[in-house]
């Protein structure tokens, strides 16, 4: 069900002619469906589905130097003129609590833009019996075996349509789709219990997604693998907590990039615009060309256009360009994510399209591009980089790390700690079984600087999350990161166990 | 937009009408009014008002069988119709539901203890703007001017919002509840970064904040960290502040109250191998109760159920149902798990659905300690840290309840009895479960908002918390 057209240009008359007569400078006005739905199973029988859809409509104003922000779920073009007039009451309002004035970086117009994210399938006319039947079906995979007790399958799936218009002209006509499948199987033993869960990555496609039909993934294979690798890691020796080479495979590696990279590139956190909140960054605006992020053959972007990723766009929440740009090229600091005030701000030009709000009713702040690191190219000779193989090859006492499970980093983005869904013992340069309990902890400049090798570009997956949460009120956005295989040197592992006292 | 009221009665109509055998629809009508600011400037404002609807549908699977369910939630001006129809096509879909009970019927849900809640179904919502932040907009005025003169700078955030709930269902129950939310948050930096300090409080009536007591409270903990002192990781005495309790017990409360996941056996309080759960095992020697109560004075929440889509512990089936006080914890003991009504029913344990506050008590403050405030509690250290908050909490081992996490603006040194500077920030690796056994005094339970979880819980009362020996796992360059 597209937003109607005709609506939408008595909506946006409405709006910027009250912007305009209320001497804005800036003003976008946002009409924005959403449709979210969540279908999940616990032991292959239905535990609870949601299915949401919001719909309303956000502007943002700049008035006399101060922004202010209003929303609401009645759409129509009186509720509009409201909004907006309420928007500016709002900026005159706070504008008088004192503080500096606020300038939005200059952005030309786009005009008219319509895009749709690539996808075969809309998940929104699967009907939910035959998400549930793919589910079930999945789980009974997993329980027909011994090992298993208990297994959880969800996906969560997407739809968003978005329609933008600015005093610049722009008018983007937007439509993205995305899916989260997920299945966690739990097994029991005398001395407690171990989970394993798919490494299937969140990703900017269809339905098509899950049941193979080019859709990116091999499910079959990985149910098939679950339950060997949870029968292992249930008998596997707890961890002996220490100092080891890892290598980190990309379904652990996108989560370290997104906590120790992609927050810490973000200017508005780095200048202390979350300082209340989400926090600022070790990776200050004075370090810009010259901090030392890590090892030579680092070489990070931000991007808003990998197909198939969750932070694409066309035209950003703030009417800019989605584009690619570079963070860190040969383990120096080149790069920010902005957006247009924080652009302004810092004196750097135009914004690089880092601007998102999730929802209608929220005011759109910097929120993460798709941020990747590069794999290692192929010295010249025509082929590829190495492999994951290949790397476990260059290690003697050694961790292989695959999945990503719980995550923690720092207000300013140096200490981490982060485990995983299984890990590996390597011993001369060849995996040596499971071990468990395991945790990485390192500080970021440290971890980075210890990257040995990156892999090639068959080791490269576009990882990523649904849930990043940045702002007041909480706003979740999602985003990909990709990467290949890495090793890094020397880190501190923990054993979870002993960290608890037991 | 059309009343709320009207919304339900046209889905209660619509769903009978196309051959539903149960429906239950909820509104909820919100008003917000923000406040953010950083650099000692405001930044991003706004006000909004939003409505939700969502309506259940159940159907008939066959004689002996659970009815299925089917659910659409939608924001903004609904077509009503529309939804009742895609709910109905989902729960024709849909297996019968594991979670199938009863629906609770309109007079007896009025008799027990939510008549008022009755009463209140013919009221408008209630609508609040811009005009409730203005004592702390006042405030920040001449906060920012004193800021910038000592090289410091704020930021901050401070909300408010109501959401007024209407509950209707097709055995006769017409409830409404209006929730009033509200919080502030001030941290102030030196400019140079090296110093920081943050206060924060939760409320309900948010012009009974006084952003002046916050300023000053501010100030107070940015001069104990004129002095800087490195420390080394390790164990240390700590004084836990009721912020921080609140988010340990509020990660616990989350993570870790679930019934059938400790069936499941994925819990720290899952029994081992047999599929039950240590509920009645003592968990402390201080006889702490930790509880969740709609009527709680200061603290008071939904005092029924009101749920959009089932999960493991929470149903769509007990709508409506009255919610009295649930002990999680008592004396010491794990009293309850979270179960909803068939879940309980099946185990064989009382039903105790979520509530939205957590408090924890020890007695009247004593049982292991002296109580008092936490200035009392530096008082009575000789050697020790006062933590302010904590962030990014995660839990690490389900299996201990491990949590790993940062303390965040300010850790202050204390040494016989007074704050002498401030140290660096840490990374700890603890579980609130094994914290309340090894406590060793408790303060006055407060008011307290939980720097991280706050968002998602506001109404704690907690205490504060000495722990002999918090494991500070490495040290974070964070300030």
């Amino acid at each position: 069900m597209p937003l109607p057209a005709d609506d939408l240009a008595a909506l946006t008359d409405a709006a910027l002619a009250t912007a305009t007569a209320g001497g804005c400078t800036n003003a976008e006005l946002r009409v924005e469906r959403i449709r979210s739905q969540r279908v999940r199973l616990r032991d292959a029988a239905p535990e609870g589905t949601s299915d949401d859809t919001e719909f309303g409509m956000g502007v943002r104003v700049v008035v006399d130097g101060a922004v202010g922000f209003a929303a609401t779920v009645d759409v129509s073009p009186t509720e509009a003129a409201n909004m907006v007039r309420s928007a500016i009451e709002t900026a005159r309002v706070t504008a008088r609590a004192g503080g500096g004035r606020v300038e939005m970086a200059p952005e030309p117009s786009h005009g008219e833009v319509t895009w749709t994210s690539p996808f075969e399938i809309d998940p929104a006319v699967v009907p939910l019996f035959e998400k549930v039947a793919l589910l079930e079906e999945w789980s009974r995979r997993l329980l027909a075996d011994d090992v298993v007790s208990h297994v959880t399958a969800e996906v969560l799936s997407v739809g968003e349509e978005t329609f933008l218009a600015d005093l610049n002209g722009t008018r983007a006509t937007q439509r993205r789709v995305r899916l989260h499948p997920q299945v966690e199987a739990l097994a029991l033993s005398e001395a407690g219990f171990e989970t394993m869960r798919s490494l299937a990555p969140p990703v900017g496609r269809g339905w098509e997604y899950l049941t193979g039909g080019g859709g990116g993934w091999d499910w079959d294979g990985e149910l098939a693998r679950m339950p060997e690798y949870l029968a292992e890691k249930l008998r596997s020796p707890s961890v002996d907590a220490g100092t080891y080479d890892l290598v980190v495979d990309p379904s652990n590696l996108w989560l370290t990039i997104h906590e120790s990279i992609g927050h810490a590139t973000e200017l508005d956190r780095a200048v202390g615009y979350e300082a209340a909140y989400a926090g600022t960054s070790f990776a200050t605006f004075d370090q810009l060309g010259t901090l030392a992020y890590g090892s030579p053959i680092m070489h990070v972007t931000g991007d808003r256009t990998v197909e198939h990723g969750l932070a694409t766009v066309a035209i950003d929440s703030e009417g800019v360009a989605g584009q690619s740009f570079d963070l860190i090229r040969g383990g120096v600091l080149v790069g920010y994510q902005l957006d247009r005030s924080i652009a302004a701000s810092m004196h750097l030009g135009p914004s690089n399209g880092c601007a998102f709000a999730d929802s209608p009713l929220h005011v759109p702040i910097q929120r993460m591009a798709n941020v990747s690191l590069a794999p290692a190219g192929d010295g010249g000779t025509g082929g590829d980089g190495p492999t994951t193989d290949d790397l476990i090859a260059g290690v003697e006492r050694g961790l292989y790390i695959v999945g990503d499970k719980s995550w923690s980093i720092d207000m300013q983005r140096y200490n981490f700690q982060f485990t995983g869904q299984r890990f590996f013992k390597i011993e001369g340069g060849r995996l040596a079984g499971q071990v468990k309990d395991v945790a990485y902890q390192a500080t970021t400049t440290d971890f980075w600087g210890a990257m040995e090798a990156v892999g090639g570009s068959s080791t490269y997956v576009l990882g990523g999350a649904f849930n990043c949460g940045k702002g007041q009120p909480g706003q979740v956005a999602p985003v990909s990161h990709g990467c290949p295989s890495v090793l890094v040197r020397g880190v501190r592992v923990l054993n979870a166990r002993e960290e608890a006292g037991r | 937009m059309i009343e709320a009221q009207a919304v339900v009665e046209v889905a209660l109509v619509a769903a009978a009408r196309n051959g539903a055998d149960g429906c239950i629809v909820l509104v909820d009508e919100s008003s917000h009014a923000d406040v953010r600011f950083a650099l000692n400037t405001t930044t991003t404002n706004g006000v909004r008002r939003d409505r939700s609807v969502t309506v259940i549908a159940l159907v008939a699977t066959g004689r002996g069988l659970s009815p299925s369910v089917g659910v659409a939630r939608r924001s903004g001006v609904v077509d009503v119709e529309q939804m009742v129809s895609a709910a109905l096509t989902d729960a024709r879909g849909a297996p019968p539901a594991e979670d199938a009970f009863t629906l609770v019927d309109g007079m007896g849900a009025a008799r027990a203890g939510v008549g008022a809640a009755a009463l209140a179904y013919g009221r408008a919502p209630v609508e609040t703007d811009l005009s409730v932040l203005g004592g702390v907009l006042s405030g920040l005025s001449s906060a920012f001017r004193r800021a910038a003169a000592h090289e410091v700078v704020l930021a901050g955030f401070a909300e408010y919002g109501v959401s007024t709930l209407y509950l209707g269902s097709s055995t006769g129950v017409r409830l409404s509840y209006a929730q009033p939310t509200g919080s502030v948050n001030l941290v102030g930096r030196s400019r140079d970064g090296a110093r920081s300090a943050w206060t924060g409080i939760g409320a309900e009536r948010i012009g009974e904040i006084s952003f002046g007591v916050l300023e000053d409270e501010l100030w107070r903990r940015l001069a104990w960290a004129e002095r800087s002192l490195s420390l080394d990781a390790g164990r240390y005495e700590v004084i836990l502040p009721p912020s921080g309790v609140a988010d340990l017990m509020g990660s616990l409360f989350f993570y870790g109250m679930g019934g059938q996941d400790a069936e499941d056996g994925r819990t720290v309080f899952s029994a081992s191998g047999d599929g039950g759960t240590r509920t009645g095992e003592r968990v402390s020697d201080v006889p702490f109760t930790l509880y969740s109560d709609p009527f709680e004075p200061g603290v008071e929440c939904l005092p029924f159920v009101a749920v959009g889509s089932s999960d493991s512990e929470s149903s769509v089936f007990d709508n409506a149902l009255p919610l009295e006080r649930v002990d999680w914890i008592k004396d010491g003991y794990l009293a309850h798990l979270r179960y909803h009504r068939a879940g309980a029913a099946r185990s064989g344990v009382d039903v105790a659905p979520y509530i939205d506050n957590l408090i924890l008590r020890a007695g009247d403050g004593v049982g292991g300690g002296v109580g008092g405030t936490v200035d009392e509690m530096v008082a009575r250290t000789e050697r020790g840290l006062l933590l302010t908050c904590l962030w990014y909490i995660r839990e690490v081992d389900p299996a201990t309840a491990l949590l790993t996490g940062l303390t965040r603006d300010g850790v202050y040194v204390i040494e016989d009895g007074v704050v002498v500077g401030a140290a660096n920030n840490f990374r700890f690796n603890e579980s609130p479960v094994d914290l309340l056994a090894r406590a060793t005094e408790v303060g006055t339970s407060v008011r307290a908002l939980g720097r991280e979880l706050g968002e998602y819980l506001n109404r704690c009362i907690m205490p504060a918390l000495r722990i002999p020996d918090f494991n500070m796992s490495s040290v974070s360059q964070a300030s």
